[in-house]
């Protein structure tokens, strides 16, 4: 036998490449859903790909600090990145003056390089049939060479504002939530933002970004007016199902009632929270590794399913903000820290009946 | 044809007519039980009417689910077994506040009231269902005022004692938190022959086992003579896993 022929079967996988869609702000995913990044990189991981187009994501802010605005500045850059049109609307009286804070995506010197070492060595232990989702390396490291930021998810400088050029000559409409007197003139504004993103089963051009900050904030007219503001919410939802677009409302929601905050939470297609991490907490420093650097915690309690009824079960809900060096934001799962043996506060008083906090004899 | 039934049928054990209501929350969602509903109505031996009032997700959602379970809705749309109003846009205006939402329940009662009695005339001896996705998105359509939604729903159950149809409601129970906004979750407890409640384990998340199923059949629509010397409540609780095409039930703790 001169050559060994290399047996094949009769079923043969087809490794070609995923449809691709042909805008780099897109990416496809299961279950016929077209997903947009949300900006951070390690947030598109965790939910699968990103925010579902025709999703709604709500965040739940925390009163004692503005974590909410990471995520809601990481997403508006990234769509601005890729010029798709945005829709910003917040409690202040000039929303213009915050998309001078919209972060920039990083030079890639070295910040891709680690992403892309610890992902092709995961690649080895997926299997084969869950390729088709990684196709997006190649796509990154292409994007790379070119110098271009074609890539779908880019990792955002924190210290470095938006290029000029992003933000001129892009469909960036700014809302005051303190002049909507009452919530129509604000439901036909987005009305008339996503008329231009209409959804059909064709070929999407472009997917466009509502970004509302603050929702319920007591400095607006309507914050109490429930029943309204639920109402625009719900058909804001609708709107945007029915179209190519992402909607991130954060609302902070213990000012409002639980009822309502709970009404909110249903609504959501996807449900993040944020939460405060105070500073020099020596009970938490002992518990948490890292926790000098963590910037806060973020809680993720539903991944949207659109045409699915299986839900999504994560490994993890809790992650922690963390800035690496001090400029690009990470989420990363939280660490217990090591029991230290002499304290044993954490096991050896769980299965006493005495409330004695003393190590007894019974040290795990 | 066979079909298999799985614990939440036996449990359920209602022939036609009476009312189920679905409880479910935040952390888990309950309308994979709509979803099973529609499939058990929607196949055959019986040529039911399905009645689906939508609130919270389009017909595009539901088609792409029952599809891979294996019921394909637009071809039931078109063999006019499935009635899908959708009511996502639904809304009752400013302006005149209560007047105008009732106007808008009304008239989905309406449409209703006009199917069903279209149904009971048709020769086929199936049954008649009217579902509804989201009974708290009904209340905020209707602005809040849940003594119109309640109006509604007291219609709809008349509807089930004059021509035998049935009526599935879902709504979240976690939004009733205080005790004079859970007078509507109260009165359709009461109003319920089924209440199925949908909850997370107690312990937490976990990837095969997603839930817990709470089952209770208040035993109305047994025949007088059976309930004698019976216990009237029958409270039934499972595990359950949701998976694309099923769902599995099963006894807590028999899933190794």
């Amino acid at each position: 036998m001169a050559a060994t022929k290399t047996r094949t079967s009769s079923f043969s996988r087809n490794f070609s490449t995923p449809a691709t869609t042909s805008t780099p702000g897109l990416k496809y995913g299961p279950n016929s859903t077209l997903f947009v990044s949300s900006g951070i990189p390690d947030l598109d991981k965790i939910l699968g790909g990103g925010f579902a187009l025709g999703s709604l994501v709500m965040v739940m802010e925390d009163t004692e600090a503005p974590h909410h605005m990471l995520l809601l500045r990481n997403f508006m850059s990234q769509g601005l990145v890729h010029n798709q049109p945005l829709l910003y609307a917040s409690p202040s009286r000039d929303p213009r003056t915050f998309l001078g804070t919209l972060p920039n995506p990083a030079s890639s010197k070295d910040d891709k390089s680690h992403n892309r070492d610890t992902e092709q060595e995961k690649a080895l232990r997926i299997a084969w049939q869950y390729k088709k989702y990684f196709g997006e390396h190649q796509q990154n490291s292409d994007g790379l060479r070119d110098g271009k930021q074609l890539e779908y998810c880019n990792d955002f400088d924190l210290r470095k504002p938006l290029e000029r050029h992003f933000l001129t000559g892009q469909l960036i409409d700014c809302i005051s939530l303190q002049d909507c007197a009452n919530l129509t003139t604000f439901r036909d504004r987005c009305s008339t933002f996503l008329s231009q993103l209409p959804r059909y089963d064709g070929k999407i051009s472009c997917a466009g970004r509502i970004a509302i900050q603050s929702f319920c904030a007591p400095q607006c007219e309507f914050s109490s007016m429930e029943w309204e503001m639920l109402s625009l919410i719900r058909s804001l939802k609708s709107m945007v199902r029915s179209s190519n677009a992402v909607a991130v409302i954060t609302f902070p929601s213990s000012v409002v009632s639980p009822s309502f905050s709970k009404r909110c939470q249903h609504l959501a297609d996807t449900l993040l929270s944020v939460k405060a991490i105070p500073d020099e907490d020596k009970e938490l420093a002992t518990l948490l590794t890292g926790y000098q650097d963590m910037v806060g915690l973020l809680n993720i309690h539903k991944v949207a399913r659109l045409n699915t009824q299986v839900p999504a079960i994560l490994e993890a809900t809790t992650f922690s903000m963390k800035l690496r060096k001090r400029r690009l934001l990470v989420l990363e799962c939280i660490n217990q820290a090591p029991v230290d043996g002499s304290s044993g506060t954490s096991y050896a008083t769980s299965g006493s009946c005495s409330s004695s906090s003393k190590t007894g004899t019974l040290d795990f | 044809m066979d079909r298999t039934s799985n614990l939440v049928d036996e449990a359920m054990a209602m022939e036609s007519g009476g009312v189920v209501l679905i409880e479910d929350c935040v952390e888990t969602n309950g309308a994979f039980i709509l979803h099973h509903l529609i499939k058990r109505h929607l196949s055959p031996p019986q040529s039911s009417l399905l009645i689906f009032v939508a609130f919270a997700q389009p017909f595009s959602h539901y088609d792409r689910i029952l599809r891979k379970m294996g019921c394909n809705l637009v071809v039931q749309r078109d063999n006019k077994r499935l009635l899908f109003l959708d009511m996502l846009m639904l809304e009752c205006p400013d302006g005149d506040g209560s007047k105008t939402c009732e106007v808008g329940l009304r008239a989905l009662f309406g449409k209703i009231q006009k199917a069903v009695e279209v149904g009971a005339l048709a020769e086929s001896k199936g049954n008649i269902t009217i579902m509804i996705d989201d009974i708290s998105l009904m209340e905020v359509a209707a602005h809040g005022s849940s003594n119109h939604v309640l109006d509604f729903l007291q219609y709809c159950h008349t509807l089930t004692t004059q021509f035998g149809c049935s009526l599935v409601a879902l709504n979240h129970k976690d939004v009733y938190l205080s005790r004079n906004e859970a007078t509507l979750i109260l009165q359709l407890e009461h109003l319920a022959d089924v209440v199925i409640k949908v909850e997370p384990l107690a312990t937490g998340l976990a990837t095969d086992v997603h839930g817990q199923v709470t089952v209770i059949n208040k035993g109305r629509r047994i025949e007088d003579d059976e309930r004698f010397g019976r216990s009237m409540n029958k409270l039934k609780n499972f595990h359950f896993r949701v998976k694309d095409n099923i769902v599995d039930y099963f006894y807590p703790g028999s899933r190794t």
